[in-house]
Order: C-alpha cells, then sequence, then structure tokens
C-alpha cells in the first residue's frame, strides 16, 4: 500500500515539475469553457442544468486523457527507468496502481477546476446539483476508462506519439459502440439486441445515467471493469517485456 | 550470496545467456567481463529479476529471485546500465524516492540519503534537476540511489562507463571499498578495471563463461588473454 503512495507521489509530481500540468489544466479549461458556452449553448438553452457541460466530456477526453497518460510506461521504457523501478522490491501492481492513481487523480483536479461551470448554473438558476454532482462523478470514472486503456497503451511502446494514437483509436471506438449516428446506420442490417449488445460496450451509454442524475451499480460496475481490465492487460504487458 | 545456477536466457532463437554458473560471497568483488553483447547486462538483468530466466535458478541471500521477488530485491542495490534515472526529478528528490519504495522513512530515510550523498560525493548538486548534470554526477546519482539502503549485494552495470579517469579512480575504489563488506558484481570491458578493484574476474563470451579466476590466475598481459579466448563479433562462431 505504502509502495503504491509513494509511485503516486513521484508521478503527480513529475506532472507539476513539467509544463504538462499547466498546459494540460489551461487547455482543458479553455476547451470546456468553449464547449459549454459556445458551441453548447449554454445560456441560449434556458435551462439550469450541465447538459451542455457534460454532453461533450467523451469527445473532449478523447484526446486529453491520452495526452495526459500516453507517457506513464513510454517514457520509463524510452529513459530505461523501467529497470530501476521494476528492480526495487515492489510489486508490478503497486506501480501500475501508483502511476494509475496519480494520473486519474491529477485529472480528477482539473474537472474539479470547473466548478465555476456549476457556480455559473447556480447562479442564473435553481439546478438540481445532486444531478451535477452525479455528472462529476460519471465524468471522472468515464476519464478513469480512457485513462486506463491508455496506461495499456503505453506500457507496449516506448514511443509517446504511437501510445497516444492507439489509445485514442481504442477510447473513439468505446464511444462509437453507442454514437447514435453508428446505432442508426446498423439498424438496416442488425437486430435491436445485437445493437444492443454492441451500445452495452459504450461508454456513451453508462454515461447517460450520471447525466441525468442516476448512479446506478451497473454503470459504475461497467467503468471499473472497464479499467480493471485494462490495467490487468498491462501488467500482462509489463510482465513480457 | 549469489548463487546462479544453469541459467538461459533466450530471445527467439538466440540465447543470450547459454548455461552460466557461479557463486558470490560476501566480500569478494567479482568482475564480469566480455566483449559487447556478450550477454553480460542479461545476466545482471536476472540476478536483479528485470528479466525472468528461460531456465536455470539465480537465488540472492538464500531467496530465489523467481519464487520470491521481493525478498531478493531487498537485498539488491542496482546501477543499471546508461544509469538511468527520473531527469525531471531533483537528486534529493531522486534518492528520497528510492529510500521511500525501500521501506524507508522519517530518520532512518534522511540518514540513509545522507550517508549515500556522502559516499558518492553528491553534497554540491542536491538540489539540482538531474537533467542538468554531468555524466558523472548523473551516473554516482544512480550509483547513490543502489547504495541507499546499504544492501548486501551489488550489482553495477558497467559503472565506469562514460566517466572520466579522475572519476572511474574514484568509482573503482568505492567498489573496492565496498567489497570488503558485500557481494559485488559489475561489469566492464575495461580490463585494467580488473587489476585495480576485482579479487575475481568471469569472462564471458556469446554467453558461456570462457574463463574466471583472479586477475593472476587468468594471466598476464590481461588483453592478451581476453584476446585469445574470446572472438570479435565479426565471427560468426
Amino acid at each position: 500500500m505504502n509502495s503504491i503512495l509513494v509511485i503516486a507521489k513521484r508521478e503527480l509530481g513529475s506532472y507539476f515539475t513539467s509544463p504538462v500540468a499547466y498546459v494540460f489544466l489551461v487547455i482543458f479549461l479553455l476547451l470546456t469553457g468553449f464547449f459549454t458556452f459556445t458551441a453548447g449553448q449554454f445560456f441560449e438553452r434556458g435551462e439550469a442544468s450541465l447538459g451542455a457541460f457534460f454532453g461533450w466530456h467523451p469527445w473532449l477526453y478523447l484526446v486529453l486523457v491520452p495526452a495526459v497518460g500516453m507517457r506513464l510506461w513510454a517514457e520509463e521504457r524510452r529513459s530505461g527507468t523501467l529497470e530501476l523501478l521494476m528492480t526495487m522490491p515492489i510489486t508490478p501492481w503497486q506501480a501500475i496502481l501508483g502511476k494509475f492513481l496519480a494520473s486519474w487523480i491529477f485529472l480528477g483536479v482539473a474537472l474539479v477546476l470547473t466548478f465555476p461551470v456549476a457556480v455559473t448554473a447556480n447562479v442564473l438558476g435553481n439546478p438540481d446539483n445532486g444531478m451535477i454532482c452525479a455528472g462529476y462523478l460519471g465524468s471522472w470514472f468515464l476519464a478513469g476508462a480512457y485513462l486506463a486503456l491508455t496506461c495499456l497503451t503505453s506500457a507496449m511502446t516506448r514511443n509517446q506519439v504511437v501510445a497516444f494514437i492507439l489509445s485514442v483509436v481504442a477510447c473513439l471506438f468505446l464511444i462509437l459502440a453507442g454514437f447514435n449516428p453508428v446505432t442508426d446506420l446498423m439498424v438496416r442490417w442488425a437486430s435491436p439486441a445485437f445493437i444492443d449488445t454492441v451500445a452495452a460496450f459504450s461508454v456513451v451509454t453508462h454515461f447517460d445515467g450520471f447525466q441525468k442524475g442516476v448512479i446506478d451499480s451497473r454503470d459504475l460496475l461497467y467503468f471499473l471493469s472497464v479499467i480493471g481490465f485494462a490495467l490487468f492487460a498491462t501488467s500482462i504487458v509489463l510482465r513480457n517485456r | 550470496m549469489i548463487k546462479i545456477e544453469n541459467l538461459m536466457k533466450a530471445f527467439g532463437a538466440k540465447r543470450a545467456v547459454d548455461g552460466i554458473s557461479f557463486n558470490v560471497e560476501r566480500g569478494e568483488v567479482v568482475g564480469f567481463l566480455g566483449p559487447n553483447g556478450s550477454g553480460k547486462s542479461t545476466t545482471m538483468r536476472m540476478i536483479t529479476g528485470y528479466y525472468a530466466p528461460t531456465s536455470g535458478t539465480v537465488s540472492v541471500g538464500g531467496h530465489d529471485v523467481v519464487e520470491s521477488p521481493l525478498a531478493a530485491k531487498r537485498l539488491i542495490g542496482y546501477l543499471p546500465e546508461n544509469a538511468a534515472a527520473y531527469t525531471d526529478m531533483t537528486v534529493r528528490g531522486f534518492l528520497e524516492f528510492a529510500a521511500e519504495l525501500r521501506g524507508l522513512s522519517g530518520a532512518a530515510k534522511r540518514k540513509a540519503v545522507g550517508r549515500a550523498v556522502e559516499r558518492c560525493f553528491l553534497a554540491s548538486v542536491l538540489h539540482q534537476s538531474i537533467d542538468t548534470l554531468s555524466k558523472g554526477f548523473r551516473h554516482r546519482t544512480c550509483l547513490a540511489q543502489a547504495l541507499i539502503h546499504d544492501p548486501a549485494v551489488l550489482v553495477l552495470d558497467e559503472p565506469t562507463d562514460g566517466l572520466d579517469p579522475n572519476q572511474k579512480h574514484e568509482v573503482r575504489n568505492l567498489i573496492k571499498e565496498l567489497g570488503r563488506s558485500k557481494a559485488v558484481v559489475f561489469s566492464t570491458h575495461i580490463l585494467e578495471e580488473v587489476d585495480a578493484a576485482c579479487t575475481r574476474a568471469i569472462i564471458i563470451d556469446r554467453g558461456k563463461i570462457v574463463a574466471q579466476g583472479t586477475p593472476d590466475e587468468l594471466g598476464r598481459p590481461l588483453d592478451e588473454v581476453f584476446r585469445r579466448i574470446t572472438l570479435p563479433d565479426t565471427v560468426n562462431a
């Protein structure tokens, strides 16, 4: 347990000693602001909710989360520190969890910093704050699922660009499986049961519930199993170094 | 302290290490010699548990590296090839991180970092970030990391590679001194180092041990012995 914290602390520290953290935070906040207020027509909607804010998250994270996670293992491989880490008296799981948690916490911090959006909704109207909290929780789990996939692709290569592209593709697949324009295309040739099964693999389907203020254990289980599976696969990739 | 039996590592069809056996006891400094690509680093990576052996066993202090990796790794201090380190950290931050991973905290951690800094002459760069260090300091920082928990076994992969003559001299003396109380294995392809620091040398070529003994037993001049028993990499044996 202690080793996980030591690794997480170092990893978080390395975000903030390099420009990565600051560049990411600024870009993330600018983009969420732009998508919520301009592209999402927050004011024109005339409703006191953060639908315009959360609706963009699966797409926004598609680029930003792999950017945060791509260095996690690829950089260790490239610089040779993987050898140092793996010959320390820790289990691979402690290293994997420590690194994952650090990045997930960092994404959580970025998400918390979007609080002015929630404040704006509260100043202008009376939104359901329970719904907003559920949305934030869902958004954090969504980021966690993307991040775990990025961990996996990052462990496969020493090249951060390759890790980035592979994880974007993997995450895109998780979006498109439940994205309406895609499921509409499948209607012509696939049975509804098949479409539902495919859509059940999508983050969009499971993130919807959170946006409506429903914290369903099935949705939580989905995100946790994506995270668990991806991290487990990471451990296998690292074992076969 | 280190017992290696019939160690073999294959990468695909190529056998990088092919049936090596040797022991290293406390108070010994074993120089691991061989041409580039002869399997020195691969052997060291198996001793430290980074690579799993294809067959054969390595035990450190009685703990099998594959069966009980944590117990074995606790006894080992390891300097990887090219002295890998987290370049975004300061020297102090990096050493504290290593100490914490070794389970040290509070006063014990401060003492361990202080001792390693003193031993490797790092006091002047303690607060500098590692990517601003010269190669010599960077090497010593990584060496300090290997010494931080005062390990019983030291595995050093080319500890003098890329250092200037003064630094080489210092590192050799340090290895010699450490060897009095620890089991030390270090790899090199510089033959003077064998005379300067080793109690015993093992020469490997193409994954196999081709000679071993004290520098005197191996015969002199050493570089002639070395050239006679190892093949240049242009020859396909």
